[in-house]
Parts: C-alpha cells; structure tokens; sequence
C-alpha cells in the first residue's frame, strides 16, 4: 500500500516543480509589475507545497518549519511589493 | 518511505488528496501562465493557494499522525497562514493593477 502513496509523493512532487518553473516563465516574460508579483507568490505558495511534499516523503518535521518560514516571507514580500506597486513607498510616515 | 507501517486506511486518502493537490497547483500555474489578461491571470493561482494547499496539508495531517501515532495537527498552522494572507495579498495587487491602469 505504501507503493500507492510513494507513486502519489512523487507525482506531487513533479507537478508542485512544473508549476514552479511556469511561475517562472511567467515572472521572466511578464509584460507589467503585478504580474511579475503575482508570478513570484504563485512561485513562493508552490515552493512552499513542495516542502511539504518533502516533509511527508522523508517523514520529518524540519520540512513544516521551512514550509512555515516559505510562507510567511512570500506573504510579507509580496504584500510589500503590491503595496509599493500601489503607492510607490512601502512603509508611509 | 519511511518503514512499511502505514495502514491503508491512511495511504489511500494521503495518495488521492496529494494527487489532488499535485493536479490543482500544476492547473493553477497553467492558468497563470497561459491566460491573456492580468484580471484573467490573478484567478489562476487562488486555486493552488486554496483547494490545493488545503489538499495537501490534510495529506500531510494524517501521514505525520499516522507516524507518530497521535494527533499531529501543527499543519493547522499553516492553513491558517495561507488562508489570511492570500486575500490580502490578491486584493492589494488588484488595486495595484486598477489603479496603475488608470
């Protein structure tokens, strides 16, 4: 049964990697800057569930943490992108 | 993988929601890259924020709770995470690209 899920972990696996490398297709052809943004959060949550796929493969909880820390930054960056995007400062006196 | 203990019962749902959530992450990125206008674009990647993180952290729920045979629910974290910030950061880049196109 454990042959199932390991076809499954690498299936995942394969496909949160594809979808990296069109986030990055994206972000290197995108024609203006919220699409670059939204290319390198769609990278930032894809990365993160990769991790988590790694997590479950090797049956560790290192890969949650790395997980957890991967989303907190690409919440933090591209908020702060979109925020400069909207107002050109990111943090207004 | 790690031994050869994993009931069924734990290996199926874990097989089909991480196969789910493969599937929606690489259709949320197809989208992403293949529509033709920014407001078109920014609906692609919410399905791989969402349905797929969801699938995956269930997934990853009941294999580390099958492993270390209690309830392991710290992914909960993440959840949370994700499902906060994802609006806020669609709905800042929405305004970024309306108000740039004006």
């Amino acid at each position: 049964m454990n042959a199932i899920l390991d076809w499954a972990i690498h299936f995942a696996t394969l496909c949160f990697a594809l979808s990296m490398v069109f986030g990055t297709v994206r972000l290197i052809i995108g024609p203006a800057a919220p699409d670059r943004v939204l290319a390198l959060d769609a990278v930032y949550i894809n990365g993160m569930l990769g991790a988590l796929v790694l997590g479950i493969r090797f049956g560790t909880t290192v890969y949650f943490d790395i997980a957890l820390l991967i989303g907190l930054f690409g919440f933090v960056g591209a908020t702060a992108m979109a925020k400069f995007l909207l107002r050109g400062e990111v943090i207004e006196p | 993988m790690n031994g050869a203990e994993l009931s069924p019962w734990i290996a199926l749902p874990a097989a089909a929601l991480l196969v789910l959530g493969g599937l929606l992450g690489l259709l949320g990125a197809l989208g992403l890259l293949r529509l033709s206008d920014f407001y078109a674009r920014i609906h692609a990647p919410t399905l791989a924020n969402t349905l797929g993180a969801g699938c995956v952290l269930i997934a990853s729920i009941l294999v580390s709770s099958a492993i270390a045979e209690r309830p392991v629910v710290h992914e909960v974290l993440i959840t949370l995470c994700v499902i906060l910030s994802s609006p806020v950061t669609a709905m800042l880049l929405m305004r970024a690209a309306v108000y740039r196109d004006r």
